[in-house]
């Protein structure tokens, strides 16, 4: 007699545990650790934390290790795993300009107050494949590589030039100012001023998503986003896309102070501090009649040294901001608010993308029963068909 | 704060305001049906009806006013301190708690917008009681028709009228508690 | 994943306190005006979005710790979304749980209304991918949201007649667009429009969730549906010309089962509770009496690693994938080397 299959609960716990053992691998191999994925897959954790929204790297590197390297899947794990976090305080803002940086360049000017900071970047790479990392023993120490090191005043090429001058001392011991680079087009009216509305940003992960939506939501949409989506709408920009014309005028990383007010001390206390990667171009704006010739800003924040993900969001956000400065609506992808933000989420589009290949048998079958019924009912009909 | 304002909230919240919201649920969605819920002894002149439902569906995001008698230092303190929900006036409120006579004039609370018709407020009606018994009511979630002894029907004749905008109603009353959305039609007596 | 999840690590229901009350809210909101899809901040849950993450945090905010909850995908309740939905509510609420319709208080669904009738005290909690009717015709949210403000549904209208237009009849079987009291046009989540006729009139609350785009909607008890058509072309449910050939069924939407690969094919209930309760009581479809060779009930799962050991035709072995490398975790069915 007919017994139904129950196979799907055995099915899945089977296919957890097959997928436990592909996870480890090779148990010849060492097991990796979460340290050593935190301090020698560091970008791939940072990425994780920019676009999981959670600054903690050892559970980036936990997720990595669960998801198998699969980046979208570690963020989803540290989305789900955030959602449940509760919410204590809020920041107050992050003061990007007292930021001990690592890297600070720009291409705007050759020196600058702050001075240029090359730091630890593949710029100038060559992309050899280096066959001594596949050696078991650790290679070499190459070169002393202190924080804050890497400078080159003047980007001039070969020269082993002191340290700027217009390098300052920070205050109190601390790390040394650096001024925006805005700042100082800022200072002659060279740029569009972005003063702060002092309101406080609406939170796309509390509230749902309105449109049209304000500079603000739209920059914390970009900085979940989706790298490799936000690479490709930027890069379309400038392939003439909703061209902006931006050059970068700095581009900075490093570690600012999380400071959090205590409504029963009175004051703020510092609670830690967190990498950041910001970017700030200079975009090019033609004067209106009411306006004179201005640059105008294009913005990226992203936790950790996500460099290509804050470089690309400026160019986005510049991009979205054609309405406030008064441009055409050229059709361009990038321009286009709505589209860029409601697909910009790798977790909701990698949900949605690959739920198809979940059963649809029902609407399917209703599919197949509509189409077989519209054949039959064309190929009794020759006549009225053609 | 008193020291009435710490206690009669939910002693176990995740399921008290589970049962809660499945018996506000029912009354919302079937108008008329009168339910019971449990588990807040609010300050008076609140009645547990009404705790109960500001327990269940308030917090700091939404503004709550308080009409009339409800709006006295012991409600206060225990919204407060159960509920944190900011007390505001009731042209911008998400909730408002009185009688019907102190929620007067019911035009001044939020309809929502046609875009946004959800953006409306909800109005927790204390009453003397609840009895099957009054103006005929009908639409969306009643079968046929049923009763429910409101104060009033021209002001609900009138909020029907803005559908798919309108304030919609909880009745509350000792332990009782009874739904009226702005969808359902109400017909004189 | 789901295996993580320790009773007490959690709160009730998974869902902190403060998103289950905006969530309630909402819904409460959806109730009051049915058809409208009310915005709600949707959670980031530990399962896809698109895999039902609305439809579980709707249920979330509505079970109660004396609920029975069912969890159907295709109608059936052992699709592999279905177990792991069920399985992280048994897990976070500690809920009961039936495949029963009629003992339920609480129905996830996905594609699917039951077909044993609901009654009052049961809410049925729908998956919904794309919650906006007009999404294909309008792709902006900014534009539809306007349209249902301004009750402005020609389009959708002159869709339906192109259809008729260009195939002599409304060339949509499923998602099939509804009115809901005389106002909104809603979606009716993508159930075969054979089950619309049951989405008015019906006795329980039906609450529709869509996580990823952040919507609720519901439709009271006893609410007008109106399934959009046109006077000389009326709305015609339908569904395959065949009975079910395990229970006989003449009246329940079916799957189709390709069982050979020389056109043989057979209909049974898509609705596996409704299904298995018929042939309890005695129906017999044209395939059920073959008791010598019973061709298998196809398996949702597709066999993966699950398929059965108790001696019944293997028919799905070559679908089955290889067994797990490791100790104690083969299903017992057939391996690659079985199938070899």
């Amino acid at each position: 007699m007919y017994v139904a299959v129950k196979g799907g609960e055995r099915a899945i716990d089977n296919a957890h545990g097959w997928l436990a053992e592909e996870r480890r691998g090779d148990r010849a191999v060492p097991e990796l650790t979460i340290p050593q994925i935190r301090e020698q897959m560091t970008l791939a954790v940072n990425r994780v934390m920019a676009e999981g929204s959670l600054y903690d790297p050892d559970l980036a590197a936990l997720a990595i290790k669960q998801a198998r390297g699969d980046l979208i899947e570690a963020i989803f794990l540290i989305r789900a795993y955030r959602t449940t976090l509760p919410r204590l305080a809020g920041s107050r803002p992050v003061d990007t300009a007292a930021m001990a940086v690592d890297r600070r360049i720009s291409a705007t000017f050759k020196d600058l107050p702050g001075g240029q900071v090359l730091g630890p970047t593949f710029d100038y790479t060559h992309r050899l494949l280096d066959f001594a990392l596949m050696a078991e023993a650790e290679p070499p120490t190459p070169l002393p590589s202190p924080r804050g090191g890497g400078e080159v005043p003047g980007a001039a090429a070969g020269q082993e030039a002191p340290p700027s001058p217009l390098v300052e001392e920070g205050w109190g011991g601390g790390p040394p100012r650096v001024p925006h680079v805005t700042g100082f087009l800022n200072r002659d009216g060279l740029i569009e001023a972005a003063p702060s509305s002092g309101a406080t940003p609406p939170d796309l992960t509390r509230a749902p998503m309105e449109l049209p939506a304000d500079r603000a939501l739209r920059l914390q949409a970009l900085a979940r986003g989706d790298e490799g989506f936000l690479l490709g709408l930027a890069y379309s920009t400038q392939r003439g896309y909703g061209r902006t014309h931006a050059f970068v005028g700095e581009l900075r990383i490093g570690r600012v102070a999380v400071e959090v007010e205590i409504p029963e001390l009175g004051f703020a206390v510092e609670i830690g501090e967190i990498e950041l990667t910001e970017c700030e171009t200079v975009n090019q704006f033609k004067g209106s009649k009411t306006e004179p010739p201005q640059f105008t800003r294009g913005y990226g924040l992203v936790m950790g040294q996500s460099e290509r993900k804050a470089i690309a969001m400026s160019l986005v956000d510049r991009a979205l901001r054609w309405q406030d400065l008064g441009e055409d609506f050229t059709g361009a992808p990038a321009q286009d608010e709505e589209f860029v933000l409601m697909h910009c989420d790798n977790i909701q589009a990698t949900g949605f993308l690959e739920h198809i290949k979940l059963p649809h048998y029902v609407d399917f079958q209703a599919e197949l029963e509509l189409v077989r019924r519209l054949r039959a009912e064309a190929e009794t009909m020759p006549e009225a068909a053609e | 704060m008193t020291a009435h304002a710490l206690q009669g909230g939910f002693a176990e919240a995740p399921v008290q305001s589970a049962r809660a919201f499945r018996e506000i649920l029912e009354a919302m969605a079937r108008p008329g049906t009168i339910r019971r819920v449990a588990g807040a002894e609010p300050p008076s002149p609140l009645s547990v009806a009404a705790g109960v439902a500001l327990l269940t569906l308030c917090d700091p995001t939404t503004g709550l006013h308080l009409a009339g008698a409800a709006d006295c230092p012991a409600v206060r303190d225990w919204v407060a301190f159960h509920i944190g929900a900011p007390l505001v006036a009731a042209e911008v409120a998400d909730f408002a708690l009185g009688t019907w006579e102190a929620l007067q004039p019911v035009s001044r609370f939020r309809i929502g917008q046609p875009d946004y018709p959800d953006r409306s407020a909800t109005l927790i009606v204390e009453s003397e009681r609840l009895v099957n018994h009054g103006p005929a009511l009908t639409g969306p979630g009643i079968e046929t028709a049923t009763w429910l002894n409101l104060p009033e029907t021209a002001a609900f004749r009138a909020n029907r009228a803005l559908f798919p905008l309108g304030f919609d109603c909880l009745f509350t009353a000792g332990d009782r508690i009874a739904g009226l959305p702005r969808s359902t039609r109400v017909e004189k007596i | 994943m789901t295996e993580q999840l320790d009773a007490g690590a959690y709160n009730f229901a998974y869902l902190d306190e403060q998103t289950k009350r905006m969530i309630r809210r909402a819904i409460l909101k959806a109730i009051a005006v049915p058809g409208y899809q009310v915005p709600f901040a949707s959670r980031e849950m530990p399962m896809p979005y698109g895999w039902g993450t609305g439809g579980v945090q709707v249920t979330a905010a509505c079970l109660v710790p004396e609920d029975r909850l069912k969890v159907i995908d295709q109608g059936a309740d052992d699709t592999t979304n279905a177990v792991s939905i069920r399985r992280f509510f048994q897990r976070t609420a500690g809920v009961a749980t039936t495949e029963a319709t009629a003992e339920a208080t609480v129905i996830q669904t996905r594609h699917r209304i039951p077909e044993t009738p609901l009654k009052a005290g049961q809410i049925l909690v729908y998956q919904v991918p794309i919650p906006e009717p007009l999404r294909f015709l309008e792709p902006r949210e900014t534009e539809t949201r306007k349209m249902h403000a301004l009750e402005e549904y020609g389009l959708m209208h002159v869709k339906l007649y192109e259809d008729i237009a260009r195939h002599g009849q409304i060339a949509t079987s499923y998602a099939y667009p509804v009115r809901v009291e005389g106002r909104y046009v809603m979606d009716p989540s993508p159930i075969p429009k054979f089950d619309n006729p049951k989405l008015g009139n019906n006795p329980a609350i039906q609450l529709f969730g869509a996580g990823r785009e952040q919507r609720i909607y519901a439709l009271p008890p006893w609410s007008r549906v109106e399934s959009l058509d046109f006077d000389d072309h009326p709305f015609r449910p339908s569904k395959a010309p065949h009975r079910c050939d395990l229970c006989g069924a003449g009246h329940s939407y079916l799957d189709e089962v390709i069982t050979d690969d020389a056109g043989g094919r057979m209909f049974v209930c898509s609705d596996t509770d409704f299904c298995a309760g018929r042939r309890a009581r005695g129906h017999r479809g044209r395939l059920a009496a073959e008791a010598s060779a019973p061709p298998p009930h196809p398996s949702p799962t597709r066999g993966e690693g699950g398929a059965p050991s108790d001696g019944l035709a293997q028919g799905g072995a070559a679908l089955a994938s290889p067994p797990p490398r490791g100790e104690g975790l083969g299903a017992g069915g057939a391996g690659p080397e079985g199938t070899a």
